[in-house]
């Protein structure tokens, strides 16, 4: 069903006063933080310049992440958190010093929100889940176990270092590669056939080879939660039919460390497997832009590259320009906003992307 | 109904139509002549879990029956129309004469041949059996023991299924794998991505034949389902370059048809009569287009190799890109223009390297022109002409015309009527030591490498047809004794020759079936 006009609307004034609120916040010597302060003193006063989301795209460049690889992290702590000790978060699966996010309670929020939109038939209250994939300095990890326990549910974890097959992939060391996601897999199994478990965080290749070791319906999976590689609609209706044989919840969801986590809306015929995530608005914003002038969004059903704005009181980052390309798709409700469709690394197309397992 | 067909993935009894869709298109004009579906490798994983019901399809027939049904088959795909794809089309024969010559380059003339050998395979399959299980009593298959000679005989199949990954470049390699069905093999096939047209037809004669349609997979896949038809079938051939191929040649499950860097050896007591065998040196390197593995394409000469050169030059030089509806076309269109273009720039580096020749250079008229009139003969007048289209078949006229003055400088790769084509190349090499000597490229290519008739052997190399004219005992005995040589013909034999009783490469009883030793008290 598409958005009501009023809904749009909405919307869009609660994104205003957002951004007016978290501009406030960082740009205000009472509870900024280092960085953008000293920012704001080398460039503009976002507070007199920018009163909406229109504005803050005119007026902000693109966040360089180079800054959250180069710089301590104590320079992000807003005052207004001072003292207070804060998680250290490192994005995904790449080699040499890691870019870091910290944060203190937003991976809770998200999640918590998150929770409202997976069944209690899928993932029941109290089951307990199973997470596979990266654990490690990923936001991810904690982040899960907070979902499960948030339901009243307890986590198992596999751990899978995602840069290690980065590495060994990058190396054509194919047998290593398989070797590991082998090593993997078997610990879930063993989990699966000795533990009561409904629920299931993984990646889709690590559900894939699960399935191919376990009936993972017959093993007591009753929802999946899924995401961090690219999914083509084939993919996903593959997923769907072959791996979990139309019986088990499936909820996709685009998500990192930078942003949170966008969950999916469910699946229609009409949508031919095709998964389109909205973003957590108004405390992430994504829009899918023109590569060659990223200012402006692409049109609707065309693709572009992902830009992502983080706009809640622990992180300020404006327009940061993703290494992912998408469809930009109209809102959908329950989401008043534009939603990301098919996100997957950007320049797929054109070369040959080191994914692995991850 | 859809214009276009669509050529559904085929797992085992159960057509499915994939999101992901691979557009197969005509190589001169780019119109889409099929979308084919096209699965990820979790799904070919998925069906390959069923294979024993695949088998069990096929095992309630007895070889007889199968055989049977193999040459009913045979004839359907020769003469009939038949389903294409699941959105309600179907193909005459002249249909699929059109559509695997649009996408895959290959003439109509060749693909019609290639048809013809696929039917006699499938219209001789017990002679075929005969000649691979040694005139073995197929019943013995049927109740998996038996007598031979008066002694107890057992075969136990080594696999459920035959994994197939196919290339696009010859329609009649799929008959390699017609003995399997009859020996109650399913096949799980990915197709060539400009191919899908034989073995889909194939399977579609099969199954109007009466053979369970779950006896096959037809899987449009990418690189990493075919690895899972490889590993997971139990046994598979794979056809390829030496990179694709190398990496399983010590698996013994998995047969590999690579080049075949097929040759013809002429010895001492022959090479005075060279002039007798150009015709079939010059029908061993171009027939089918030069895109077998069985096309010659090394001449191995102890004397005279630049005058041979020059004769096989001159003869294969002229020929020019034809219709693909003429009768007497020589060459096949690239499917993929940046193949052509690789081997261009390929040989033209390795002739960089000092000691080899284009030697068909300075007969390669420019396109369009009158070799009748163009045509000046290099030597004594002893030259032929091909059978051409468009004028070119008449005979030449010796006198120079105004075009012999542009002889040689006409491209190897030229584009004709929005197809591209490589035109004949022969490479005088002056030795084995050279890269273009023992090469093998997708078109009417052959290296003449001059060597002593006793060092042969020792450096032609693994060879998968070697013809060798000779009449000498001491030479053939050791031809005869070679284990370079897969298919060894002595005398004047095209390479292209080939009898299916008598496999050139491996041989599917002996591949899917092992004996073990029986004993029954009951």
């Amino acid at each position: 069903m598409s958005t009501s006009p009023s809904d749009l609307q909405a919307a869009q004034i609660q994104l205003d006063a957002h951004v007016r609120e978290i501009i406030a916040w960082h740009f205000s010597p009472d509870t900024g933080s280092p960085f953008w302060l000293d920012w704001a003193k080398k460039n503009f006063d976002p507070r007199k310049e920018v009163s909406s989301f229109a504005d803050l795209v005119v007026r902000f460049p693109h966040f360089q992440d180079e800054w959250l690889r180069d710089l301590q992290p104590e320079v992000w702590v807003p005052a207004a958190f001072k003292g207070k000790p804060f998680n250290i978060f490192e994005t995904g699966g790449t080699t040499g010093m890691p870019k870091q996010r910290i944060g203190w309670n937003d991976y809770k929020t998200d999640y918590e929100e998150f929770s409202g939109k997976i069944s209690d038939a899928h993932f029941p209250r109290g089951a307990a889940w199973l997470m596979v994939g990266p654990t490690g300095p990923r936001r991810l990890r904690l982040a899960i176990e907070h979902l499960a326990n948030f339901r009243g549910s307890s986590c198992y974890f596999v751990d899978l270092d995602p840069r290690w097959v980065k590495k060994v992939i990058a190396a054509k060391q194919f047998d290593q590669a398989k070797a590991y996601m082998e090593h993997v897999v078997d610990q879930a199994v063993t989990l699966l056939k000795h533990r009561k478990i409904a629920g299931l965080f993984t990646t889709p290749k690590l559900l894939e080879a699960l399935a191919e070791k376990i009936n993972l319906h017959d093993a007591g999976i009753r929802g999946v939660f899924c995401g961090g590689t690219t999914m083509a609609p084939q993919y996903v209706r593959f997923i769907v039919e072959e791996v979990l044989e139309g019986r088990i919840g499936f909820y996709p969801t685009y998500g990192n460390t930078l942003m949170g986590l966008a969950a999916s809306v469910p699946l229609r015929p009409e949508d031919k497997f095709s998964i389109t995530y909205y973003a957590p608005q108004p405390r992430a914003v994504l829009r899918v832009v023109d590569p060659s002038d990223p200012s402006h969004p692409v049109q609707y059903d065309q693709w572009g590259r992902v830009e992502l704005t983080t706009l809640t009181k622990e992180f300020f980052m404006p327009r940061f320009l993703e290494r992912d390309e998408a469809i930009r798709r109209e809102p959908r409700e329950p989401y008043a906003w534009d939603g990301v469709a098919e996100v997957r690394p950007f320049g797929a197309m054109e070369k040959n992307i080191v994914e692995g397992v991850y | 109904m859809n214009t276009i067909p669509h050529l559904p993935v085929l797992r085992l009894g159960r057509n499915y139509e994939s999101l992901d869709q691979i557009e197969v298109k005509d190589h001169r004009t780019g119109e889409v002549k099929a979308a084919v579906s096209s699965v990820n490798a979790g799904i070919v994983r998925k069906d390959l879990q069923k294979l024993a019901a695949a088998r069990a399809a096929l095992k309630k027939f007895t070889s007889a029956q199968l055989i049977e049904l193999c040459a009913k088959a045979g004839d359907l795909f020769l003469n009939d129309t038949l389903p294409l794809g699941d959105k309600g089309h179907t193909q005459s024969p002249q249909d699929y004469v059109l559509a695997l010559s649009a996408t895959s380059g290959l003439p109509h003339v060749m693909v019609r041949r290639n048809m013809q050998k696929i039917h006699h395979a499938l219209t001789n399959m017990r002679t075929v059996l005969n000649g691979l299980t040694r005139g073995l009593d197929l019943a013995i298959l049927d109740q998996g023991h038996g007598t031979v000679a008066g002694s107890p005989c057992s075969y136990y199949p080594t696999t459920q299924a035959l994994g197939l990954v196919m290339p696009s470049n010859s329609p009649a390699v799929n008959s390699l794998w017609l003995p399997a069905i009859a020996l109650k093999t399913p096949v799980v096939i990915k197709p060539g991505r400009e191919e899908p047209w034989t073995p889909y037809r194939l399977v579609q004669a099969f199954i109007a034949a009466g053979v369970p349609a779950e006896a096959f997979g037809f899987y449009p896949t990418d690189h990493e389902g075919a690895s899972a038809i490889l590993s997971q079938c139990g046994r598979a051939l794979i056809f390829g370059d030496k990179s694709t191929t190398q990496q399983y040649a010590h698996n013994p499950a998995i047969q590999i048809h690579g080049p075949g860097f097929s040759k013809i050896l002429i010895g001492d007591d022959e090479i005075e009569n060279w002039r007798s065998y150009v015709d079939l040196m010059v029908a061993s390197i171009s027939e089918n287009g030069g895109r077998s593995c069985i096309n010659a394409s090394a001449i191995v000469v102890p004397k005279y190799a630049t005058e041979i050169a020059d004769a096989l030059a001159q003869a294969l030089g002229p020929i020019q890109p034809t219709r693909p509806d003429d009768e007497n076309a020589r060459l096949s269109g690239f499917a993929n223009p940046k193949m052509a273009d690789y081997i261009d720039s390929a040989i033209e580096q390795d002739l960089q390297t000092p000691g080899a020749v284009d030697a068909t250079a300075k007969y390669r008229w420019p396109m369009n022109c009158d070799v009748a009139q163009a045509f000046q003969p290099a030597g004594s007048g002893d030259f032929r002409v091909p059978r051409m289209s468009g004028g070119l078949e008449s005979p030449p006229n010796p006198q120079p015309g105004k075009a012999a003055l542009q002889a040689g400088t006409a491209p190897r790769k030229v584009v004709f009527e929005g197809g591209t084509y490589l035109r004949p190349t022969i490479v005088l090499c002056d030795s084995f030591a050279h890269p273009l000597a023992n090469r093998e490229f997708l078109f009417p290519y052959a290296s003449v490498v001059q060597v002593p008739q006793n060092e042969m052997l020792r450096q032609i190399g693994p060879s998968l047809v070697v013809t060798a004219i000779t009449r000498d005992p001491k030479f053939r005995e050791e031809l005869l004794e070679s284990p370079l040589i897969d298919r060894l013909n002595l005398g004047p034999i095209s390479t292209m020759k080939i009898s299916w009783d008598q496999p050139h490469e491996g041989n599917m009883f002996e591949f899917l079936y092992k004996r073990r030793s029986i004993e029954r008290a009951w």
